[in-house]
């Protein structure tokens, strides 16, 4: 094997990713930080992106092969466009295999793309929502939840979810999660992103900040 | 010291063996003025990339009038600076006088250059007497000490060495070295992903010990 061609660690690294399916559609949020190692080194990157008017994906770890996976799907994209009259060239699942066929091909080389890919789509009045790994590993489920989110807020989520979830509903339970990943992951910023993912396409917010309490800060004195 | 980690399928360690310490990834810093002295530290203790505490009370008192700032394995630095508090205390009882903080720097020094093969400790001893009136000592891993007009410490320090130069002046007043302080740990919570959270700060003078908090959400942010 070419030990030049073997991928030993991520460089610039984003976090976690959440989402969440609701009555109408999903709601997938990231923070806009890419860190370099310990450094917060570029506070304004988007971690989501459109690839067709009904899906996004959103990837954590290594933001140089998520950049690769983005170009790649919208070759992809590019390629299938034009076979179908007013339809999307490829459904969120095809996406969401074309991504697992993809890593899986690249971890069996020893030499992985450092992702971990949320995938969302809202296609004939039915939401999509699956993730693939670093591995290829795909699946699909009502709350998805990659990096640290996968501890901290997976069970947030799936505790606050139900069949008819309003997106207000969702939105505020993200939110809550994306707090909590700010208290506890030293790898975020205050400084998020939310997309919209539903019937009338897709709309990803401008960075917002959450309101942090700090007041336990008073019942802490010294270390003993 | 051989460490084993053992990662779950998203490459996180999800379980380091003991020898791999809880650190205080940290901002510390000191600064003299005529008359006193302003120190200033973040909050953030964190294992790996977990906030363990988010409100972490890093200024440390070892006498009335000396204070320690902590940064690097967080038992090390918590268990030295106990041990130099009953040894200062003996002392100025011996003397039947309050401690200098030569004393205090110098037995900081003295633990961690005979453990040095076993300490993960850098600490910055800074306070006032009435024999030198306000010091700054610096004792970085390998034990040694240096006396200094200002000081700063810890992971988030190294984005400050080039603020500092540029903004520090000899005889600053008492106001302009808060903002100092306050300024620089703010700018290095703003970068480094070790630190975080409230700007904890104390003024030590002939008068005593005046201590404050800047809450996580009035920590001036950097980017937005």
């Amino acid at each position: 094997m070419d030990p030049t061609k073997k991928t030993l660690q991520p460089y610039v690294t984003g976090s976690s990713v959440l989402a969440i399916k609701y009555n109408e559609g999903i709601i997938v949020a990231a923070d806009t930080l890419g860190s370099y190692g310990s450094l917060a080194r570029f506070t304004d990157l988007q971690r989501m992106s459109k690839v067709t008017n009904h899906t996004l994906i959103g990837g954590s770890g290594d933001i140089s092969d998520l950049q690769q996976i983005q170009k790649t799907v919208e070759s992809l994209i590019l390629e299938n466009t034009g076979f179908k009259k007013d339809e999307e060239p490829l459904t969120p699942k095809e996406i969401q295999q074309y991504i697992s066929r993809v890593m899986y091909n690249r971890r069996s080389r020893f030499d992985p793309l450092w992702n971990h890919i949320i995938v969302a789509g809202y296609q004939n009045n039915e939401s999509f929502l699956g993730a693939v790994d670093i591995f290829g590993t795909f699946y699909e489920d009502n709350t998805i939840a990659s990096g640290f989110g996968a501890y901290f807020a997976q069970p947030l989520l799936r505790k606050g979810y139900k069949e008819d979830l309003t997106k207000d509903e969702a939105i505020d339970l993200i939110k809550t999660c994306l707090k909590v990943l700010f208290y506890r992951d030293a790898r975020t910023i205050n400084k998020f992103q939310i997309a919209e993912v539903s019937e009338g396409g897709i709309t990803i917010s401008d960075p917002f900040e959450l309101e942090t309490h700090w007041e336990i800060a008073d019942w802490q004195e010294g270390h003993l | 010291m051989e460490t084993v980690e053992l990662y779950n399928s998203q490459e996180q360690i999800v379980l380091d063996d003991l020898s791999e310490p809880v650190k205080t990834g940290t901002t510390i810093m000191a600064v003299q003025y005529k008359g006193g002295i302003v120190i200033g530290a973040d909050s953030r203790t964190t294992s790996g990339a977990l906030i363990v505490n988010r409100v972490t009370d890093k200024l440390t008192p070892v006498a009335d009038k000396i204070f320690s700032l902590r940064s690097g394995s967080a038992a090390d630095t918590q268990e030295i600076a106990a041990i130099v508090r009953y040894y200062l205390n003996i002392l100025s009882t011996e003397q039947g006088k309050p401690p200098t903080v030569k004393m205090a720097a110098n037995l900081f020094r003295q633990f961690c250059y005979v453990y040095k093969n076993y300490l993960l400790a850098s600490i910055i001893c800074a306070g006032y007497d009435e024999t030198d009136g306000p010091s700054i000592y610096s004792i970085p891993l390998g034990g040694a000490i240096i006396k200094q007009p200002y000081a700063i410490g810890g992971s988030g320090s190294t984005y400050l060495y080039g603020y500092c130069d540029a903004n520090f002046k000899e005889d600053m007043t008492k106001e302009e070295c808060v903002s100092f302080v306050t300024n620089a740990v703010g700018l290095a919570i703003a970068r480094d992903g070790s630190s975080g959270g409230i700007i904890r700060y104390a003024i030590i003078d002939s008068d005593g010990v005046e201590r404050h908090t800047i809450y996580g959400d009035q920590v001036k942010n950097y980017f937005k």
